[in-house]
């Protein structure tokens, strides 16, 4: 399609100012993290290390930061394990519901994280309460896995059909068992797909609020449900920015990650 | 006699309610090169399937020396298939892909790489051992598909229309080595193709295969000259059919007859027509031969050949029988073509050439 030279400046504006919406605040988040006036003047006055040093030394983040690499490599696990099997049922098998069941395994992105919420909190308090497991780390790492189960399916789903079924059966014809079909040909070929499902799981947990605001119990506090209860103390401000900046940094890494491996085709993959 | 490589008793497969194997006994030989031939649907690939275990029958049994291997799994069964994809996997270079089956056998490091060179040389791949199969060209992915497969000593080798995806120059040549390299290793090679040309210059014997069932087994020229049915007469090669009124006309015989379009001479009137097109190219007529008498409708040249569409004179005008005869260009050439049309000639072939089909 050719354009002319307005429509295509303007286009490349419209971008830009797009683009910008997004990106800006970030930058400024980052930047303020080094801004050394508490209540964040612009331009900054003068540059600090010390909100980092200070939001080192913060115990509750800390504490906050591990139980959200719990919860989300727990999350991604069982993600991974479960999305990976139904991939395949759905993939290589033919069977009554099948359809169906792809549906209801995709389903839960879109249902509003709220809803899930309080169906589990429900969930949790008159079902599994009264067994005797109250609400913590794993109610945390169940609500969450009901979302990234889809990733993890998602991204085995497009592998299996991209490959196809025909190298499983050359891998039989040639000799090999049902396991060693699996280690030496399957699992090969969807190793970097599961390695990018693993990594969007395990960003989409981390940063996940909703759901864990009503999921998690009293004493389970993720990074985001700590940066929301110290929100409103104008004391904490500059060490959330901080917390923040780290946030954005640590997304960023597993989504370049990922997209990286998808773009790879099957028969290129290294890893 | 001899007990057969493979033996297929009352195959049966159903797919969903459709049958696409609907009940096929064969007995395929040692050492014999087999082809299954058959239009898209008619089950040849299914056969082939049951045959490898990739599938299991619905019915019947399938035994491979003798043994009834029908509910043993893919990885148990003394067969290696070749792939219409080829199936290579892609993670490995091309040495892995060869070696697979032997590493799987537990065949020490050393002799594999052995066997695997031989096996790679064998189908002239020398020095391609590292690449990725991502990396070759079509009819070089096909030869490591062969050399992976062969590489294994198999008693049966199952090709699903390996050629399919090559353009006809390699398609030519791959024939030309496949049937040496059997010749060299001497199993069984069961060839799935739709074909008829491929399967006719291979093979040793041909199955025929029309909606789930064998139609006709036979040598390539038996099978070529003495079709046992109009379906087989039709689709290997082109053949004329002539039936009822007409047949009774122009061979004087009740029934249903097929002939080859080679078969036929063909001559045009005397005097007027172009070099090559005189009543000369009948030739003499033996006593036995069947004359009839005609107007082409189309001459097409095609190279080597003129095909000619003459529509008979016998049973005209309710009967519009058309016959196709194929004249090699001797003396006529491409210039001459149109100027043939329309004009009368007379056709003539042995008798024995008319080949009686059941009805």
């Amino acid at each position: 399609m050719n354009l002319s030279p307005a429509a295509r400046w303007l286009l490349r504006g419209a971008m830009a100012l797009g683009l910008a919406f997004i990106y800006v605040p970030l930058a400024i988040v980052l930047i303020n993290s080094f801004n050394a006036d508490r209540t964040f003047a612009w331009p900054p006055p003068r540059w600090t290390t010390d909100w980092w040093a200070r939001a080192w030394d913060n115990e509750g983040a800390r504490a906050a930061l591990l139980t959200s690499v719990k919860a989300g490599l727990g999350a991604t696990v069982v993600a991974l394990v479960l999305g990976t099997m139904i991939a395949f049922a759905v993939q290589r098998y033919r069977f009554f519901g099948r359809e169906t069941l792809s549906l209801l395994v995709v389903l839960p992105i879109a249902l509003p994280g709220i809803v899930t919420g309080i169906a589990l909190d429900t969930a949790f308090r008159t079902v599994v309460a009264p067994l005797g497991v109250g609400k913590g780390l794993l109610s945390v790492v169940i609500g969450h896995a009901t979302f990234c189960v889809v990733v993890a399916y998602n991204n085995v789903l497009a592998r299996l059909r991209r490959t196809g079924a025909s190298l499983e059966e050359a891998s039989a014809d040639l000799g090999a068992s049902t396991f060693q079909t699996f280690r030496y040909v399957t699992f090969p070929l969807i190793r970097s797909a599961l390695f990018a499902g693993g990594l969007l799981a395990f960003a989409l947990s981390f940063d996940e609020i909703i759901v864990t605001t009503f999921t998690a119990g009293a004493g389970t506090r993720t990074l985001p449900l700590w940066i929301f209860d110290n929100l409103f103390r104008p004391n904490q401000a500059p060490v959330i920015n901080v917390v923040a900046a780290v946030l954005i940094v640590l997304s960023v890494i597993p989504i370049y990650l990922a997209q990286r491996i998808s773009a790879d085709t099957a028969s290129g993959g290294r890893l | 006699m001899e007990t057969p490589a493979i033996r297929l008793t009352g195959l049966r497969k159903s797919f969903g309610g459709v049958e696409a194997v609907a009940g096929v006994d064969l007995e395929i030989a040692d050492g014999e090169f087999f082809s299954m031939l058959g239009p898209s649907g008619s089950g040849k690939t299914t056969v082939l399937r049951l045959i490898a275990g990739f599938e299991l029958p619905t019915s019947g049994v399938v035994e491979l020396a003798g043994a009834d291997v029908t509910r043993r799994a893919p990885f148990e069964r003394d067969v290696n298939t070749v792939f219409q994809d080829y199936a290579l996997f892609p993670h490995m270079d091309v040495i892995d892909n060869v070696e697979y089956g032997l590493k799987i056998r537990k065949v020490g490091r050393r002799e594999r790489r052995e066997r695997a060179e031989a096996a790679l040389a064998a189908v002239r791949l020398e020095g391609y051992s590292h690449r990725r199969p991502g990396q070759l060209s079509g009819g070089q992915r096909q030869r490591v598909a062969l050399a992976r497969a062969l590489v294994n000593r198999p008693k049966v080798l199952l090709l699903d229309e390996p050629l399919g995806a090559l353009d006809l120059k390699l398609r030519e040549e791959m024939q030309l080595e496949l049937k040496q390299i059997q010749r060299q290793v001497g199993i069984t090679f069961v060839f799935v193709t739709h074909d008829q040309q491929e399967a006719l210059t291979m093979s040793d014997r041909i199955a025929v295969f029309n909606a789930g069932r064998i139609e006709q087994v036979g040598t390539p020229a038996e099978v070529y000259d003495q079709p046992g049915s109009a379906f087989v007469a039709g689709f290997v090669g082109t053949a004329n059919v002539l039936r009822d009124k007409v047949a009774r006309a122009v061979l004087g015989e009740d029934g249903c007859f097929a002939i080859r379009p080679e078969k036929i001479a063909l001559g045009g009137p005397a005097g007027s027509g172009p070099a090559g097109f005189g009543p000369a190219e009948l030739g003499e007529a033996a006593p036995d031969d069947v004359t009839a008498t005609g107007r082409v409708v189309e001459a097409v040249y095609a190279g080597a050949t003129t095909r000619f569409v003459v529509r008979l004179d016998a049973g005209s005008p309710d009967s519009t029988a058309q016959l196709v005869a194929l004249q090699q260009n001797l003396r006529t050439s491409s210039v001459d073509v149109q100027s043939y049309r329309d004009t009368p000639v007379t056709l003539r072939w042995r008798r024995e050439h008319a080949i009686r089909l059941p009805d």
